[in-house]
């Protein structure tokens, strides 16, 4: 083990929100400066060593801590191209809901036990970024789900309870499923290291029955947290947690790290190639379709904001399973871009939903006439949110519509367009309907539950300024997208690397 | 016997405990000051005798100045030193936690004497190198224990703790007509030199098996195997908390370890396959039917006993697969997982009980259902409980987990996959039942000002479950290292 | 003498079987107390057999220091059974006389 500063930086990306939030447990619960100076240190180094380790990948260095665990079983967080999208990501989404979370929790209770696993589950989720390996993948996975399970079942309501209790047995058993598929795909191999274009391309053909097995218990495993149809039955549940709660983990961090892991699985353990040939690419690319069109149609009939944003993510996530599940480059970029636009788009949309039950009380989309007039800044960023998830250029889900598409006719898969198109007419289904009442409707007389908070603007700063900030993201990632460093070249570098061009 | 052999750490881990006994017995004003005292100084020995057999391997001593056939013989390979430290560790947090935990002036000197006595009979029971100090050791372990079970006086404990007292003595005596039956075949009881007579006399195979089945079934009695449990439940859950994190944590996994050098270095001749095969399927059965009636229990002193039925269990299921691995490294990962389960379980089932008896301390009672408000009033023991739990389950980054994995490993690549099934549905049933428990810690009750309240019963708690989980899981590294100190000593 | 030495040795393990056949059989504590007694001493039996090493040599020690050690043991287990079986039955009495 070597400790030098390219073998330490994963390592201390991991550690900077870990260590932070041990310490939140352990502060009193009235120590509310001292626990918000830590949750920013937290978030603001974490950031500044990404920072670092975006430059130095872009330089062409090579990060990797490797901690052996016990001979043979190595933890290894190392940053390849897909590793620093991900944990981009997370790091800077990180910092606006830590910020979005201070606000939202300034009067309620138990908020050391909430900050420290919120501080957990980001470690889990960078380190889910960063593993070097199956087994290092395994481990944070399931520390994920065991440091967000206290977020969901947060205001200890019976429904939080409740929502927490099925959310842990759909991500344990499937937890469950994938130990199973990576132990056994570790009998064949030995240590099951991430490769660039796979691993197990010269694996004697004989074992091929073995490895379809495997994927379907890796695809079960990843395919709980990702949502996908028929795994997705905790997502909805999963809604009672707080804003913050649904916006990072619901949004980002736990879907995607499912969604994350079948790139990984596909690209990095398989092989395009390899995986194409044995028909996983199909059987992927049928349960995401199914999934997206699915969700959406579920979405269109939920009353509550909060379940339609959920049901919304069911359908937006499986892009990224469907441009995974696609033979060429572009399809592939097309699905990574997504794990980002979705990301940004999301939580922007969580956030919005916050704000108007912790402002109004208004929980649900028939409350919600004039909402546009009483909190304009709120609904433009709400706006501009689910204007991007249903493709309009030039937000940012534009581009990952068109890149979807693109693919999809170069794989020759002509039926891509048609799911496309229909999901396409779902999201307009069940997002123009609150838009035209949040603007056109006329205000109420009074709403559900209303708070001043003695600002000038609608709301409290710390929840208002989160989803301008995330919105303005979504309209910069579809207008910058061609520049250097915007979501769609990184996605574009990887998908050249993963191909081998 | 020589000055040297006195403060040699071998003969300190056990003479200490029993000096300790003895001055606490004598002097029953300090009883507090001087267990403590005695404590603290039989787990450095402890430590010292980890470090010792690190730099030189296998120590080996015979006591009393006669030769092999009638010395007192005591021995330190890695396993014994890997459960040693553990057990030590452990029994030093437990002291810590139970010098304030009992109240009553009788209590308190009467569980000093017996607990030094139960400390000294667990590490001669891991130390000891024939099988008639064994014996003794066997037999000072199981009064103690069961003395300290029915401690707290109440009608179910101290009918609980004598049938575990009966139950055990019956154990014992199994034992001895097996000993009895080895000395007749080869004149000693000398664990080396009965390891090699054994191997070299496969004409004696009658014998062999037959003492081997007494031994092995009188200790599997001891050790709560499936469908010899019955006694555990009542036993654990009734007796005072300290004393349920001993008898659970160490003294069960004392007598596993007892049988796991019988079946490795002085049966391995004929504990073949087929021999493993009945061992392992009841541990299958104790891991599923121990975890379903953790889940069904009321009470959480009662869940945390049934959850060591259950994990018993999943120690036995090593057997067939070190049966069908040859000698190399595999066979020395598979040892090391097996290591690594038990201790970790050590550690995690101590911290669960102290926790769950603060718990109990603080509500008044331990009914699961009724527990919300303590849960949430009372943070750092909480979490010793989600921590220790996750261990338990097998969740990484705990020790269990690498050792269910390395054991899941083995069954796939030894062909025996029906115990990944087994593996799998005890861990779904672990989880059910340990967040049964935690999601009580969620509710509308008023929010804790502080994370520890009482430290000096939390901290040792949570320490406990915090080395199951981080230490454990994140370095087990040092396991292999002790084993392979002594490989030769293993298995042969 | 061989035969005498099988006679005690095989009487031992009769008195095992008793003893073992007594304590699964029977529910009252003092019964079941005796049996394991009895069991035990089946077992001392089987080892002081042992110990005969022929007229002209002095007998084994070894076998005879384990009997020795084993009473011991069996008279401390004894003492704490029945001492924990009184305690069991002022707690059942107590309970009778409210």
């Amino acid at each position: 083990m070597s400790w030098d500063y390219a073998a330490l930086l994963p390592g201390a990306i991991v550690v900077s929100s870990l260590l932070p939030g041990v310490f939140i447990f352990l502060l009193d619960e009235e120590s509310h400066v001292l626990r918000t100076v830590l949750n920013l240190f937290g978030a603001v180094a974490k950031l500044v060593l990404v920072g670092l380790l975006i430059y130095g990948v872009w330089l062409g260095q090579v990060f990797e801590t490797r901690i052996a665990i016990a001979p043979g079983l190595t933890l290894v967080l190392n940053a390849d191209a897909l590793s620093v999208l991900f944990v981009t990501l997370s790091t800077v989404l990180w910092l606006v809901t830590t910020v979005y979370a201070i606000g939202y929790l300034e009067h309620s209770t138990n908020r050391s036990r909430f900050f420290g696993f919120f501080s957990l589950c980001v470690s889990a989720t960078v380190g889910i970024a960063l593993s070097g390996n199956l087994l290092t993948f395994v481990i944070f996975y399931e520390v994920l789900t065991l440091a967000t399970y206290p977020l969901v079942a947060h205001r200890g309501t019976p429904e939080a309870t409740r929502g927490a209790k099925i959310y842990l047995a759909y991500t344990l058993s499937g937890g469950l499923l994938l130990l199973v598929g990576a132990v056994w795909l570790r009998t064949l191999t030995g240590p099951v290291d991430f490769v660039e274009g796979g691993m197990l391309g010269d694996l004697s053909p004989d074992l091929h029955g073995q490895l379809v097995v495997i994927f379907a218990l890796l695809l079960a495993g990843l395919g709980v947290k990702a949502a996908l149809v028929p795994l997705h039955g905790w997502l909805p549940q999963s809604m009672v947690a707080p804003a913050p709660v649904s916006s990072l983990l619901h949004a980002v961090a736990v879907v995607k790290a499912g969604a994350f892991g079948i790139v990984r699985v596909v690209y990095d353990v398989y092989g395009v190639t390899l995986a194409s040939q044995l028909g996983l690419l199909t059987v992927l690319g049928v349960l995401a379709s199914f999934t997206i069109v699915y969700g959406s149609v579920l979405a269109l009939t939920q009353d509550g904001l909060k379940k339609r944003l959920a049901y919304s993510t069911v359908s937006q996530v499986s892009y990224i399973a469907l441009g995974t599940s696609l033979l060429g480059p572009v399809a592939t970029v097309g699905g990574l871009v997504h794990l980002v636009h979705q990301g940004i788009m999301k939580i922007t949309l969580f956030f919005c939903a916050g704000n108007y039950a912790e402002t109004l009380g208004v929980a649900k989309v028939s409350q919600m006439d004039g909402i546009g007039r009483r909190m304009p800044l709120t609904t433009l960023a709400f706006t501009v949110g689910a204007l991007g998830m249903i493709g309009l250029p030039p937000i940012a889900g534009f581009v990952s519509k068109w890149y979807l598409g693109l693919g999809g006719v170069e794989a020759g898969q002509h039926w891509v367009l048609v799911i496309l198109a229909s999901s396409t007419l779902l999201n307009a289904g069940y997002f123009l309907p609150i838009l035209y009442r949040a603007w056109f409707r006329p205000l109420p007389a009074e709403w559900p539950n209303e708070h001043h908070f003695g600002t000038r603007f609608e709301t409290m700063h710390a929840l208002l300024w989160p989803p301008v900030i995330t919105a303005v993201f979504c309209l910069l990632a579809g207008l910058l997208a061609a520049a250097p460093f915007s979501p769609l070249e990184w996605a574009r570098l990887i998908a050249e690397r993963e191909y081998g061009l | 016997m020589s000055d040297a052999a006195l403060t040699h750490p071998l003969v300190l881990c056990i003479a200490l405990p029993l000096l300790g006994a003895m001055l606490v017995t004598a002097l029953p004003r300090w009883s507090v000051r001087l267990g403590i005292l005695a404590a603290v100084a039989t787990a450095a020995a402890a430590v010292a005798l980890a470090a010792t057999v690190w730099q030189q391997g296998t120590l080996h001593l015979m006591l009393g100045g006669w030769d092999r056939q009638l010395a007192i013989a005591l021995r330190a390979d890695g396993i014994a030193t890997a459960l040693v430290l553990m057990a030590n560790l452990v029994a030093l947090g437990i002291s810590v936690y139970a010098s304030g935990y009992f109240h009553d002036r009788v209590r308190v000197r009467s569980f000093w004497p017996l607990w030094l006595l139960l400390w000294a009979g667990l590490n001669g029971l891991f130390l000891a190198g024939d099988l008639f100090n064994l014996y003794v050791m066997l037999e000072l372990l199981g009064i103690a224990a069961a003395a300290l079970g029915a401690l707290t006086g109440n009608r179910d404990a101290v009918a609980a703790n004598l049938r575990y007292l009966l139950v055990g003595l019956l154990g014992s005596i199994s034992y001895l007509l097996g000993v009895a039956l080895l000395y007749t075949a080869y004149g000693t009881l000398d664990l080396g030199l009965l390891a090699a007579g054994i191997a070299d006399s496969p004409q004696l195979l009658a014998v062999n098996a037959a003492a081997m089945t007494l031994m092995v079934a009188g200790l599997a009695l001891k050790a709560a195997l499936f469908p010899l449990h019955f006694w555990l439940p009542p036993a654990h859950a009734n007796a005072p908390a300290p004393v349920s994190a001993a008898l659970s944590a160490l003294v069960v996994k004392a007598v596993f370890y007892l049988i796991l050098r019988l079946w490795l270095d002085l049966f391995w001749p004929i504990t073949g396959m087929a021999a493993a095969m009945l061992p392992a399927l009841l541990g299958a059965v104790a891991i599923v039917w121990g975890s379903w009636r953790a889940l069904r229990a009321e009470r959480l002193k009662l869940l945390a006993a049934y959850s060591t039925v259950a994990q018993i269990g999943y120690l036995f299921l090593f057997l067939p697969l070190l049966a069908a691995t040859p000698p190399g490294p595999a066979r020395d990962d598979l040892l090391a997982a097996l290591l690594l389960m038990a201790v970790t379980h050590g550690f995690a089932k101590a911290g669960f009980f102290l926790a769950a008896g603060l718990v109990q301390t603080n509500a008044g009672h331990d009914r699961i259902d009724d527990l919300g408000g303590t849960a949430q009033r009372l943070p750092a023991t909480t979490f010793a409980i989600a921590l220790s739990g996750s261990a338990l389950i097998g969740l990484p980054p705990s020790g269990s987990f690498i050792g269910k994995w390395l054991l899941m490993q083995s069954a796939i690549a030894t062909g025996q996959w029906w115990w990944v099934i087994v593996v799998t549905t005890g861990s779904l049933l672990a989880s059910a039942y340990v967040f049964r428990v935690l999601s009580r810690a969620f509710g509308l009750e008023p929010t804790p000002m502080r994370f520890i309240t009482d430290a000096r019963a939390e901290v040792p708690a949570l320490t406990l479950a915090l080395v199951s989980v981080a230490v454990l899981g994140l370095a087990s590294g040092p396991v292999w290292t002790l084993l392979g100190l002594s490989a030769a000593g293993v298995g042969a | 003498m061989l035969i005498a030495q099988f006679l005690y040795g095989g009487a031992g393990l009769v008195l095992f079987t008793l003893g073992l056949w007594s304590f699964l059989v029977h529910e009252p504590l003092l019964r079941k107390i005796i049996a394991l007694n009895v069991t035990g001493a089946g077992v001392f039996h089987v080892l002081i057999a042992i110990a005969y090493r022929g007229d002209a040599a002095p007998p084994d020690p070894v076998p005879h220091a384990l009997v020795l050690t084993g009473i011991v043991v069996a008279v401390s287990a004894t003492a704490l059974a029945l001492m924990l079986g009184a305690r069991l039955q002022d707690a059942d009495e107590e309970d009778q006389t409210p």
